[in-house]
């Protein structure tokens, strides 16, 4: 039962990291570069649904707010892409990953002057509550974590697989040149492509704060999902989201098996190890060319 | 009217003029040729023609229709297609997927149809991929159909890239030295792919090759350039005979030198 109880709550942290890790990899297999803001859009997200939704900003209706969330992250994506990334295509991938990191300041520090620097909790209909079956207790912010999670990966997957822009998406980080003339307009799919990343973290930073308390260091965690999309392989979707599933659920138990204080490090022990055994991570789908 | 029309064409990059003053027309239904010696600009035609390099004088038509108005990826839109001379495929993928990826310009449905997957979507889809397979069959593709580009040999990628190509529909396709790197046998199926490309499609060839007898055996003109500027123009037969190719190529080593320093881009 114990162990049960772990992994549920290991599930559904980690469908919050596996949930920014996505937006690294999608970022990555469109620019390759690494957006070290992505923690930070994720925490964006979750302020802007409380200013939506909290009574102290404007109030709204819980479920009129969220696709306005939405909608406001992902516009926010495709002008930052419009307004400072697309100036530094054909730079080194250094300059963009400095500019990602520099974004991220920006970010908190624009948060903490609007929303102040005093944790906030959303009023979401998702945070209260707990469903008892047995000895396991799960709260329901826990499992709507989970099934918002599976939803949006179904929604990816069919958007990938089926639509023109998805499929446009990854021709273009696959070639840039071949997608131009196959007809695709590549700088505007990029820009799409951000759009998106900010979607999907604005679906992660609702989650997460319907899960606890909000501020504005709340970006952090973008640490803990590099590291899942690195274990997971950078570069594909489904391994992003399993990376981001094997760290959630390796913290409650190494916090509870292991001496304290290892709960910490156990992901990035992993990674580590990871690194030395299968570099091109778990799910990688780089495979060794035939000679 | 011809189908593609060059006027006065100017390139430089920087200091080197990578094509001077160059003019030419293919008409509709034919196979034309450029030939000449390494860095004589044959690529940076080509690269104009699709809209990667924007020249500093003269004018591109194709239809009749400006085509320096137009984006690199609106080029396909027009009906041109084109394959490089370093092929550009999406690696991770494979044969069929490529080919796929070539039917983006007819994909007209919307976004909420897609992800559902219902009416108009599923006929498109089945529309594209029956479109795909006749490409298929007609370069003989089917044992790669499922396989990644990053394993197939040199010879089948380039047969693929010509595939996508051909899946775009176009009236106008152009060969970045579609023989390169081919074996004999190999640069045999492209000549018969070719001659069918024109025959039976009715799409219009232009190509960059230095194989003579390919050249020879496929072309109905051939122009031949040198450092940017015409040299000749004409049958094969003729090209190949004129005192200024045969120099180009055989002759005064300071030409090839310059042409050389100049570097053919992408």
């Amino acid at each position: 039962m114990e162990f049960l109880q772990l992994l549920l709550s290991g599930l559904a942290n980690g469908c919050v990291y596996g949930l920014v890790a996505l937006g690294f990899v999608l970022i990555y297999k469109a620019t390759e570069a690494v957006n070290f803001a992505q923690g930070d859009f994720m925490m964006l997200g979750a302020f802007v649904m409380v200013g939506l939704v909290n009574p102290q900003f404007l109030g709204l209706n819980f479920w009129l707010a969220v696709p306005l969330a939405l909608l406001v992250m992902g516009v926010f994506g495709y002008l930052l892409d419009l307004a400072v990334l697309r100036f530094m295509f054909g730079q080194s991938q250094i300059a963009v990953v400095i500019l990602t990191i520099s974004l991220g300041f920006v970010i908190r520090f624009v948060a903490g002057l609007i929303w102040g620097h005093e944790p906030l909790n959303l009023h979401s209909p998702l945070a209260f509550g707990d469903l008892r079956l047995g000895d396991v207790v799960i709260s329901f912010a826990d499992i709507s974590v989970i099934v918002v999670t599976v939803l949006m990966t179904l929604f990816l997957w069919q958007f990938f697989q089926r639509t023109k822009l998805g499929l446009a998406m990854q021709a273009a980080s696959q070639n840039q040149m071949a997608a131009y003339y196959m007809g695709i307009p590549v700088k505007r799919v990029q820009g799409a492509v951000w759009a998106l990343a900010g979607v999907v973290a604005c679906v992660a930073g609702i989650l997460y704060a319907s899960k606890g308390t909000l501020d504005i260091s709340a970006g952090f965690i973008g640490i803990k999902a590099f590291a899942a999309a690195v274990i997971g392989g950078f570069g594909s979707l489904p391994g992003a989201l399993m990376g981001g599933l094997i760290v959630g659920v390796i913290e409650p138990f190494a916090s509870r098996y292991l001496p304290a204080g290892y709960s910490q490090i156990a992901p990035y022990a992993l990674l580590i190890i990871v690194l030395v055994f299968r570099p091109n991570g778990l799910f990688s789908q780089v495979r060794i060319k035939k000679v | 009217m011809s189908l593609l029309e060059l006027e006065n064409v100017t390139l430089k990059f920087g200091g080197v003029t990578a094509v001077n003053n160059l003019s030419m027309s293919v008409e509709e239904g034919e196979v034309f040729a450029l030939v000449g010696p390494n860095g004589a600009g044959k690529s940076t035609v080509f690269n104009m023609i699709s809209r990667f390099y924007r020249p500093f004088r003269g004018s591109i038509r194709f239809d009749g229709k400006d085509l320096l108005k137009q984006k690199p990826n609106q080029v396909s839109s027009q009906g041109i297609a084109r394959t490089f001379q370093n092929i550009e495929l999406f690696e991770r993928a494979t044969v069929l997927q490529n080919l796929l990826v070539g039917r983006h310009r007819h994909r007209k449905t919307m976004l909420l149809e897609e992800m559902l997957f219902i009416g108009r979507a599923r006929a498109q889809e089945r529309e594209n991929r029956l479109a795909v397979e006749e490409v298929i069959d007609f370069l003989d593709l089917q044992a790669y159909r499922d396989q990644h580009i990053a394993g197939l040999p040199y010879g089948v990628r380039k047969v693929v890239e010509l595939a996508r190509a051909l899946a775009t529909k176009p009236r106008l396709l152009l060969l970045d030295e579609p023989a390169s790197g081919l074996s004999v046998e190999e640069t045999q199926d492209m000549r018969w792919w070719i001659e069918d490309i024109r025959r039976q499609m009715g799409i219009t060839v232009l190509m960059v090759e230095h194989d003579m007898g390919l050249v020879g055996k496929v072309c109905d003109r051939v122009l031949a350039l040198a450092d940017g500027a015409e040299l000749a123009q004409g049958t094969p037969a003729q090209v190949q005979a004129h005192p200024a190719v045969i120099e180009a190529y055989l002759g005064t080593s300071a030409i090839s030198k310059t042409a050389n320093a100049q570097g053919e881009r992408v």
